[in-house]
């Protein structure tokens, strides 16, 4: 078995080319994913998650484009590949998970069809044995009496099961790596956390790799290895999931984290970052978080932060730059 | 689903009533119908018989009455013109007019399906643009005017195609059919051609908007997303998904085909039904005219009756009674 990580992007940028300039909705962006990690991804409507996860499997919309940075696939390099040969990886290799299970199946066609077309597509087997692959699938994500309900229409299932249909088409090909963008936000809570159990326990069994996007700081906490938090396109913070929860270091990730309850948390008010996250038309020079940032001083509204390991996290933050604070804990002692 | 089909059905019927009413009331307020029949000898006594006979003194629901019994019969009474049965003239037309519209109903819905779905495809493509743009003219210039324009260019300048008339007919079953014959297929082309341009038009920029907007949809964006090739994701999802407004439109449209092949029928002598009513019209020939308005209400009623029932073979979701939902 390889070492590789399944997904290794390294200073990802997408950029829309508009009338009025070029946008930067991905910018530099890099991380890895390991076998059967689950990596969350966070950050506020607009930072950039959902574009990191089209920009992976080839499909963002036009005219935007990848124009630096590379991504590769346990080790292949995927983001120069042609049209066809991605179109290959996707659904084979890159399993997708979409937000909405309501509006992520043809309505019009039986899902068991929807699955054997997905099967048939990436691996060479015959319909039937493309059938008894999907009734196989369709147990394995739970849905009952599965040889009976691979006829029916996606009309016919609530949206707990319905998502579990789309987890099912997206593990049909046995994929390295799923990226789940937003896969409990439009289901009720009760249900949320068994799609969530159900997508750990598939990945775990198969050793897939996921890319969880989320704005649900509990569902982060809940299931995820390690996580990234994105702010206007940037990564902010990198780090195992347990460190940026309990020693966030970023001043965004600190805000972010006061601004989400805790079921053991004693403060009445949730605090709130002030301000909002600034127009992709107009970042501002330096860090991108600096006007909201009250640590913000010297370098941040000038200079761009790298990502610099500090503790067991990694942080794009000026407080962490030795050479300019002298010492490194200086955030912690303010925080 | 039963019972959607009966009140269809109800409502269809409902609908001819109605129509029926109005093609009866023609008789009653267009000109004396004894004046037409007695002649300038005819005394007074002789009119009161008559009017005795025909039953014009009855009231005026039972005429009614009287009149959709006939009319369910077949009767729709004698030409004025012609001095045959109505049903009969009507019938021996029939033919000429529902094959002008079947081949321009089929070119229009063929032409204008691949012409929406390449539009919509290749939406910044040249050839696509060039689509657009010459659409325009099918969707503004009226139907006359093109069928003048195509006769003075196939027909007078490049002598191709004839200007007018059915050709030689053959029969099948006892149908008299031009489009079996080589000269009668000629002569359709330039009618049906014309019939069927502003439809085809039509069809074609709502096949695109329509299809423009299902490729926007979740759904398509997660069949890329599982790999599926284009070809699948425009035929396999797109195509389905576009069909239910289409038929609705085309529906209605093919009836209007039928109706309005009057204006086509005229300027290429086409004798079918649309002529025999425009010279009805020009005669005064009630009967004739008012079995033509049942006819074509008749014909609009049931194309809309099968698109309303094709909607259920297309869309599974209108079948909800049939198979029970799951729970979580």
């Amino acid at each position: 078995m390889s070492t590789l990580p399944v997904l290794s992007i390294s200073d990802l940028i997408v950029e829309f080319p508009t009338r009025r300039g070029v946008l930067r909705p991905v910018d530099r962006v890099g991380f890895d994913i390991a076998r059967g990690e689950i990596l969350g991804v966070v950050g506020e409507s607009g930072a950039g998650k959902s574009m990191c996860g089209s920009a992976i499997v080839g499909l963002i919309d036009r005219p935007g484009r990848i124009t630096g940075g590379e991504i590769r696939l346990s080790g292949e390099r995927i983001d120069t590949l042609s049209q066809e040969k991605m179109r290959r990886i996707r659904g084979k290799r890159i399993g997708m998970v979409f937000q909405d299970p309501l509006t992520s199946l043809n309505p019009l066609m039986r899902v068991g069809d929807q699955i054997v077309e997905t099967i048939r597509t990436h691996l060479p087997v015959s319909e039937h044995e493309a059938r008894r692959r999907a009734v196989a699938a369709l147990e394995e994500v739970g849905i009952p009496a599965a040889s009976t309900r691979i006829d029916s229409y996606p009309h016919q299932f609530s949206g707990g099961m319905r998502q579990r249909v789309v987890i099912a088409l997206a593990l049909a090909a046995e994929p390295e790596l799923i990226i789940a963008d937003e896969p409990t936000t439009a289901l009720d809570v009760s249900v949320q956390a068994q799609i969530m159990a159900l997508l750990k326990r598939l990945c775990r069994d198969r050793g897939t790799a996921v890319m969880l996007i989320t704005h649900d700081m509990g569902v982060i906490a809940e299931s995820t290895d390690r996580v990234a938090v994105l702010y206007a396109g940037r990564l902010a913070e990198i780090g195992p999931t347990r460190d940026v929860l309990s020693s966030p270091r970023h001043p965004y990730t600190i805000g972010l984290m006061a601004s989400t309850p805790s079921p053991t948390g004693g403060a009445d008010r949730l605090s709130q970052i002030p301000g909002a996250m600034p127009n992709l038309r107009a970042i501002p020079p330096g860090c991108a978080f600096n006007p909201r940032c009250t640590k913000a001083f010297g370098p941040c509204t000038s200079e761009l932060p790298v990502l610099k390991p500090v503790g067991r996290n990694e942080v794009a933050c000026w407080l962490f730059d030795d050479a300019l604070t002298g010492n490194p804990n200086k955030a912690e002692e303010n925080a | 689903m039963l019972a959607f089909i009966i009140r269809r059905i109800g409502q269809a019927l409902l609908v001819l009533l109605a129509v029926g009413f109005v093609s009866f009331a023609m008789f009653k307020f267009m000109g004396d119908p004894l004046e037409n029949l007695l002649g300038q000898e005819a005394t007074l006594a002789d009119r009161a018989e008559l009017e005795e006979r025909l039953g014009l003194n009855d009231p005026i629901p039972v005429q009614y009455m009287q009149y959709l019994a006939r009319a369910m019969d077949g009767n729709f009474g004698v030409s004025y013109r012609v001095g045959l049965p109505v049903g009969e003239v009507i019938l021996s037309r029939l033919p000429a007019t529902l094959e002008l519209a079947a081949l321009s109903g089929f070119l229009a819905i063929f032409f204008g399906i691949i012409f929406g779905i390449y539009t919509a495809i290749r939406r910044d493509g040249f050839i696509a643009q060039t689509i657009m743009t010459t659409s325009l003219i099918g969707v503004s210039l009226p139907t006359f005017l093109i069928g003048v324009f195509l006769i003075w260019a196939f027909a007078v300048n490049l002598g191709w195609l004839p200007s007018f008339g059915r050709g030689q007919t053959a029969s099948v079953f006892g149908v008299e059919l031009a489009i079996l014959t080589w000269s009668g297929f000629k002569s359709m082309i330039l009618p049906a051609v014309t019939l069927g341009l502003y439809q085809m038009t039509l069809i074609m920029r709502l096949v695109r908007s329509e299809m423009l907007e299902v490729l926007r949809s979740d759904y398509i964006r997660f069949a890329r997303a599982r790999g599926l090739g284009d070809r699948a994701i425009h035929f396999g999802h797109a195509l389905k998904n576009t069909l239910v407004p289409v038929i609705t439109i085309t529906g209605l449209q093919l009836g209007s085909i039928i109706a309005f092949a009057i204006i086509t029928e005229t300027v290429f002598q086409w004798p079918g039904v649309g002529l025999l009513f425009i010279n009805a019209v020009n005669f005064v020939d009630i009967p004739v005219m008012s079995a033509y308005l049942l006819l074509v209400g008749a014909i609009f009623v049931t194309i809309n009756l099968i698109v309303d029932l094709l909607y259920f073979v297309i869309d599974p979701r209108l079948q909800a009674d049939r198979a029970g939902g799951g729970g979580h």
